[in-house]
């Protein structure tokens, strides 16, 4: 069943992967067509979608490249993006080795308990030891294997002369099987393999949890400078042209840009106008003018004309390459937040390792012979054991994340959620984010014929605005007429013929009602307003956050006009044409307050601010860098998971607060009685499990949270 | 006693076949993309170009 979509074979040597990410996909028809669809065409041999990571891995000629297969999609109707050979490799490898630890620790674990079983129901003699060797026979391959990352991350600790939570439960499992392997070899009463690897079980059971949670996170950095051009034709001076890569590139070379085509660094016009596409640096949707004289920026899009640009600034001092470097460092400063376990665990484990010692002196002391004295220390150190602790903050987490992604909201990190739930006050960027961002068309107005005409016109162009355009009547379901001859001319617009009459999408003459454009179909002419309307429930999302007490303004980096309308309308304060330094200037001014910011933003100049931010969402529909610079990323046209999101968020540390009291309130009570000797380890480690399984029941009860 | 003989081993059997199927489908990609599984069913296989 689903097998994937057959490669054809023979040829395969000859052809080359190339992986997408491709946020649109939403539903089964998405990937029928995707994977359908795009093998059908010349040079694509195969397809495959990933829904859950949003990616689609393509297999296709090397002779096609990045942006044809990026334009096959968006014919398709998918927004895509290249993505870099594997960003998430090592976490994902690091993922698998857990989880197969997890299943061979749980094939140990069953196997022992079975013989275990037979044991405490009064197998003796020779049987016993059989099932005792039996079990040393299972138990010391698999906790060789499923204990590695306890025993790896705990060396590491001790060669560094700390320590953490690994090195109790590594000295617990390692003694334990120590002394059982003595008393199998003994002929001896007593083996504690099954709690050695029980204990592994389900420790690595929380520990998968929580690397499932870290897998959503992913490499901030690289896609952002990968939208700069990663070369430029570069003009001699002799007028030959001949390419280089952007490293190479020195300012006051003279570069030519064709229409369509990214800029490799910062430059000033030279010669030609035309206009660009700056969506990446700025946010503005619309396509800003250029000409001589005119200043722009690496990572723009030229969109109708050739250019010729003198160099300014290249690689590292380009305006993007500092916006990557502002984020880098903004969010170093955040990593060093300290997890809530972790903060927990630095207290605890030195406690565990002293009791333990404590334990085992004591009853030296007392006369009890070591044999005795080593079994209580090992079920004080399994019983103290971290488990509840090390679930109590993971399963929390996945419970609610999973009910947040359920209500369109990606969090995609762990500690996002501890931190989300700390916010007091959120600001807000304008366009994309308290709006939708790209321009609507109202086509209302228009017949049936006149919008299959606009769309036949609008699909053939890479213009903001004919995207908009096209998009919106895509939307409603209108079917292209049959437009030939289409040409685009710089600045002016869209021509073509359909059935003998000339048919024109063009500028309006009075330019002075804001974005629109003009249909003409021989002599008549139509306008077309585009509109960037509030996202529906803004007005109910801000009302939600303001019942929690986050209070919320806008830092937008548009024109102060707009910003103000807008923030009269939703009656908040508003800062307008922010820089994207000025933005970050904002957010640390805030936490030298001592406030917990919470940014939501979309645009590329939000970036540095999103990573310095205590927490940070971005809209599905934010370029790549801004998504991943934010802690969580909401799908859709609402804006209520935000509001969403801070409200599970702190539900999700009240429930971990609970486990936490849970486990500690187990241990006051657990300790005592195994220091006195009055616990087996076998007891310790069903004790230990229990409380793990209480924590995790009460976690599951975030699951209804975002109801 | 003699029943252990076999039943041990066949317990022990059953238990790494699970093992290696569960191996097995971890490497096979099986648990890659869980939520395209899900929706996969729904994608009507005789619909050839309509």
């Amino acid at each position: 069943m689903n097998a994937p979509s057959p490669a054809p074979v023979g040829e395969t040597s000859a052809l080359v992967s190339t992986r997408f990410t491709v946020p649109g996909m939403r539903c089964a028809g998405c990937i029928a067509k995707i994977e359908r669809e795009l093998p059908k065409l010349a040079g694509i041999a195969a397809a495959r979608a990933n829904f859950s990571a949003k990616r689609v891995a393509i297999r296709h000629d090397p002779a096609m490249d990045e942006s044809r297969l990026v334009e096959a999609l968006r014919d398709l109707g998918f927004e895509a993006q290249p993505v870099a050979d594997n960003p998430m490799g090592i976490e994902d490898k690091e993922r698998k080795r857990l989880t197969r630890a997890l299943g061979v620790a749980g094939f140990g674990m069953m196997n022992i308990m079975l013989l275990s079983v037979s044991i405490w129901s009064g197998a003796d003699g020779a049987t016993r030891d059989l099932f005792h060797w039996l079990s040393a026979l299972i138990a010391l391959p698999v906790i060789a294997y499923s204990g590695r990352p306890f025993f790896a991350s705990a060396w590491m600790a001790l060669r560094h002369r700390r320590t953490n939570m690994d090195v109790p439960i590594s000295i617990g499992v390692i003694l334990a099987t120590a002394l059982s392997l003595y008393e199998t070899v003994a002929g001896g009463g007593h083996a504690y393999f099954e709690s050695a690897v029980m204990l592994l079980f389900f420790l690595l059971a929380g520990r998968t949890l929580d690397a499932a949670m870290r897998d959503r996170t992913r490499a901030e950095i690289g896609a952002l400078l990968g939208r700069m051009g990663k070369s430029a034709s570069v003009i001699g001076p002799d007028g030959t042209t001949r390419r280089m890569a952007a490293a190479e590139l020195d300012p006051g070379m003279l570069v030519l840009v064709a229409a369509g085509e990214a800029l490799a660094a910062d430059g000033e016009v030279v010669d030609g106008t035309s206009a660009i596409d700056n969506a990446m640096l700025t946010g503005e949707s619309a396509p800003e003018p250029v000409g001589p004289g005119s200043i722009v920026h690496a990572g723009a899009i030229n969109l109708s004309a050739p250019l010729r640009i003198r160099l300014t600034h290249v690689a590292e001092d380009t305006a993007l390459a500092e916006i990557a470097r502002l984020m880098d460092e903004a969010g170093q400063s955040r990593s060093s937040y300290v997890r809530i376990a972790d903060r927990a665990s630095r207290l605890y484990a030195p406690v565990v390792h002293s009791l333990a010692a404590l334990a085992f002196a004591g009853w030296m002391i007392a006369g009890a012979g070591w044999h005795q004295s080593l079994v209580i220390a090992i079920a004080v150190l399994i019983i103290t054991c971290p488990c509840a602790m090390g679930l109590a903050v993971p399963a929390a987490q996945v419970v609610a994340s999973g009910a947040l992604l359920r209500r369109g909201l990606l969090v995609k990190d762990g500690s996002a959620l501890e931190r989300l739930a700390e916010c007091d006050i959120a600001l807000l960027d304008k366009t994309g984010t308290l709006t939708l961002g790209s321009p609507r068309a109202d086509v209302g107005a228009l017949t049936q014929n006149q919008r299959a005409i606009a769309l036949g016109l609008a699909q053939t162009s890479r213009h903001p605005l004919s995207r908009g355009l096209a998009a919106t009547l895509v939307r409603e379901g209108v079917e292209p007429a049959a437009v030939g001859a289409i040409r685009e001319v710089s600045g002016a617009g869209l021509t073509g013929r359909w059935e003998g009459i000339e048919v024109a999408l063009e500028r309006p003459e009075d330019a002075g009602q804001g974005l629109a454009t003009c249909l003409r179909i021989g002599s008549e002419r139509h306008i077309i307003a585009f509109t960037d309307p509030l996202r529906c429930d803004a007005a109910a999302t801000l009302a939600a956050l303001a019942a929690q007490g986050v209070s919320a303004s806008i830092l937008s980096g548009d024109r102060a006009a707009p910003v103000e309308t807008l923030a009269r309308e939703l009656g908040l304060a508003a800062t307008a044409e922010a820089s994207p330094q000025a933005k970050l200037a904002a957010l640390e001014a805030l936490k030298a307050q001592g406030r917990r910011p919470l940014m939501v933003g979309d645009g590329l100049n939000d970036g540095p601010a999103l990573a310095a931010a205590h927490a940070s969402i971005a809209p599905g529909t934010a370029s790549d860098a801004s998504q991943q610079a934010a802690d969580a990323v909401f799908i859709g046209e609402k804006l209520m998971p935000v509001a969403l999101a801070v409200q599970v968020a702190r539900k999700t540390m009240r429930i971990v607060r609970e486990n936490f009291a849970f486990a500690i309130a187990y241990n006051l009570i657990a300790v005592p009685l195994a220091l006195f000797g009055l616990v087996t380890p076998l007891i310790a480690a069903i004790a230990m499990s229990v409380s793990s399984l209480v924590v995790v029941a009460n976690s599951l009860r975030l699951a209804k949270a975002a109801q | 006693m003699t029943g252990l003989a076999f039943l041990i081993p066949i317990a022990l059997g059953m238990g790494l076949l699970g093992l290696v199927a569960f191996l097995w489908s971890m490497k096979d990609g099986q648990y890659d993309d869980l939520e395209g599984a899900a929706n996969r069913i729904l994608i009507d296989e005789e619909e050839e170009d309509a």
